[in-house]
């Protein structure tokens, strides 16, 4: 990318960079010995942008993936998510942050099994903080959007694949997040309802939503348009594609 | 996450496994039960005492001149002994202090013993056999509802007539009128003159198996020696008059019987305090034991819920993962778990006191204990049965609340 914005420490990220990272390194003591996964990745992502990030097992897409969604916090480097810097906060600052500005999509669906579809979706709206009959409208329109308007009563294991795939999404974005993050969204569906779920994501993209999506499968990541490919913890290849 | 949501998920969850929480809430449950059982026992018992049983084995503002007092507790051999070789109360003394009282008092003197009563073939057997003056059954408060009491003519001149209790009447007399009919005691015939109202019962000892005969009847040979007595009965009009009175009587033994200043009194005046004392040792005992056990129980109830809880963190991990990813923090996940084991007590504490109530009205029906559920148990109930769940929660919940999401999410 040749028109990012030359970042150094202590500048701030222009307005339309969603997210930036900067030299981000994470190491893992494992027993005594320290494993770097990354080793000072720097990457910006403007808004709408879909982007894939790819790379054999060990390279690190996993430990940048939970950096990025704020799940864990990097041993030296910057990120900045929507303007605000995140590197350095707080165990419950970040989960602040998860709640209002990334929607998960894992590749287990990480539905809560005993809970019905409406309430999966209401979950992170608890979190927020929101009465119970708005979080119930909103949680009911967002399971509408993504075409369960008739199943918001079933329970995870009421619903197929796709079905369950889709109420994470519904999930991921009821509270609009900034960036939508899925890891290997497809890894556990078949082809065809991989393809739904690649056009799911295409009309998400042209709606305007930031999405970030982890897989190792090139036909899933052809769907994006631009692919990040990490290899050894850096960024081996950054391109945009044709979509 | 608000309080509200953490308690509606926690019943959620414990509706959702109800076995589970049933078992684990059991330890509460039996500690709740115990509480408000033993508790209404207890408060029972003390109510009784202080109401029933001290009125109705002594009197109020009443003292007995007796021997030694009729209501021990934990009374050592030695000085048993030592009561047992103190002289008797005679008619004379009784008629001493009757007579030098210059308190105005109601006296009246008796002696009784176990024996039976026969009626036309009819014997009862293991009857009290009262031999009183005139006015024992005003001062012992016994009501006449049939016929009339004796008069003090008829206690002077021992006349062979008798007052009957309640449920002797109906045994020896099931439908007839007993009034004028003749009983035998020890093979000599009274006249029944009077039947006395129905007493109850006293921890299951009926109150109403007895006869009272002019103390000077034939009857004295029956119940005590010739000239002795059991016990003066002294009432007086208040506490003050009654103090006044014993001192009286005190000084008059004292010289009947030669003491000098420095020997004990060789007498015994027992007031309804002194069998309100043998009452309050034994209640200090019961409160001392009773929440001993009580507490172990919760302790051990507590234990089960902490396991619980911690199988129940161990199980949700994922779960709990899950809701961090999405944005539960600390605080909200540690609400989530102590919320649930509290419910859980909670929920076992209201069964333990639903169960304890019905439990102590059993007792007050189908036996003699006068059980009574004291408000302030079931709210210490309630209070206790929360407590051991926040307790026994704070362990298991901080364990889930610390929990690194992206270990949580990995677990299987």
């Amino acid at each position: 990318m040749s028109d990012v914005q030359a970042f150094r420490t202590g500048d701030t990220p222009l307005p339309d960079i969603v997210i930036l990272t900067h030299k981000l390194t994470r190491d893992y003591d494992m027993g005594g010995e320290v494993v770097r996964a990354l080793r000072g990745v720097s990457l910006q992502i403007r808004k709408n942008e879909y982007v894939a990030v790819m790379g054999p097992s060990g390279s690190g897409k996993s430990t940048l993936m939970n950096l990025i969604g704020c799940l864990d916090t990097p041993t030296v480097g910057e990120y900045w998510l929507n303007g605000q810097k995140v590197s350095d906060l707080s165990d419950d600052e970040l989960a602040r942050i998860r709640n209002k500005e990334i929607g998960f999509v894992f590749q287990t669906f990480n539905l809560l099994p005993r809970a019905n579809a409406l309430h999966n979706v209401e979950l992170p709206l608890i979190y927020a903080g929101l009465p119970g009959k708005e979080r119930r409208a909103q949680a009911a329109r967002a399971l509408e959007r993504v075409g369960l308007a008739d199943r918001m009563d079933h329970k995870p294991n009421e619903l197929s694949g796709g079905q369950r795939q889709r109420v994470a999404i519904a999930r991921a974005l009821v509270n609009v997040p900034s960036i939508l993050l899925a890891d290997e969204p497809t890894g556990n569906l078949d082809s065809a309802t991989s393809a739904e779920l690649m056009q799911v994501f295409q009309d998400l993209h042209h709606q305007g939503q930031t999405i970030v999506m982890v897989t190792h499968e090139h036909d899933i990541a052809a769907h994006a348009a631009r692919v990040v490919t990490l290899r050894d913890g850096v960024i081996a290849t950054d391109q945009l594609q044709a979509a | 996450m608000r309080v509200l949501e953490a308690i509606r998920l926690a019943l959620q969850t414990i509706r959702a496994q109800k076995l589970k929480s049933g078992f684990s809430a059991i330890g509460v449950f039996i500690g709740v039960t115990f509480l408000i059982g033993a508790w209404s026992i207890v408060n029972g018992m003390n109510r009784y005492m202080t109401e029933k049983f001290a009125g109705t084995l002594v009197g109020v503002n009443t003292f007995h001149l007796r021997r030694s007092p009729n209501v021990n507790f934990n009374v050592q051999d030695s000085v048993w002994r030592a009561w047992r070789r103190r002289p008797r109360i005679k008619f004379a003394d009784a008629n001493a202090v009757t007579h030098a009282l210059t308190v105005s008092v109601v006296t009246a003197w008796y002696s009784e013993d176990r024996g039976s009563v026969a009626y036309n073939g009819k014997v009862a057997k293991d009857i009290t056999l009262e031999g009183a003056t005139e006015r024992y059954l005003d001062i012992m408060n016994l009501k006449i509802a049939d016929g009339r009491a004796f008069t003090p003519q008829e206690s002077r001149a021992g006349t062979t007539v008798v007052v009957l209790g309640h449920d002797l009447a109906q045994k020896l007399f099931p439908d007839v009128n007993p009034i004028g009919r003749t009983v035998r005691i020890h093979s000599i015939p009274y006249r029944v003159i009077g039947v006395v109202e129905r007493q109850g019962n006293l921890l299951g000892i009926s109150l109403d198996k007895f006869v009272v005969a002019p103390a000077l009847s034939p009857i004295q040979r029956e119940v005590n020696p010739p000239g002795v007595v059991d016990a003066l009965i002294v009432k007086a009009g208040s506490e003050p008059e009654m103090r006044e009175a014993m001192d009286q009587t005190e000084a008059i033994m004292r010289s009947r019987r030669h003491l000098r200043p420095r020997q004990d009194d060789n007498f015994a005046m027992e007031t309804s305090e002194g069998v309100l004392d043998f009452w309050k040792k034994l209640s200090r005992i019961l409160y001392v034991v009773g929440p001993g056990l009580v507490g172990v129980a919760l302790v051990v109830g507590g234990i089960v819920i902490m396991n619980i809880m911690l199988m129940a963190v161990a199980e949700r991990t994922r779960e709990i993962g899950i809701r961090k990813s999405l944005g539960a923090r600390r605080r909200d996940i540690l609400r989530q778990f102590l919320a649930e084991a509290t419910a859980l007590a909670i929920v076992g504490a209201s069964l333990g006191i639903v169960t304890g109530v019905m439990l102590s009205w059993l007792l007050k029906v189908a036996s003699p204990l006068p059980a009574s559920v004291s408000p302030f148990s079931i709210l210490l109930g309630v209070v206790v049965g929360g407590g051991v769940g926040v307790v026994a929660g704070v362990y298991p919940a901080s364990r889930a609340s610390r929990l690194d999401p992206i270990a949580a999410l990995r677990q299987e």
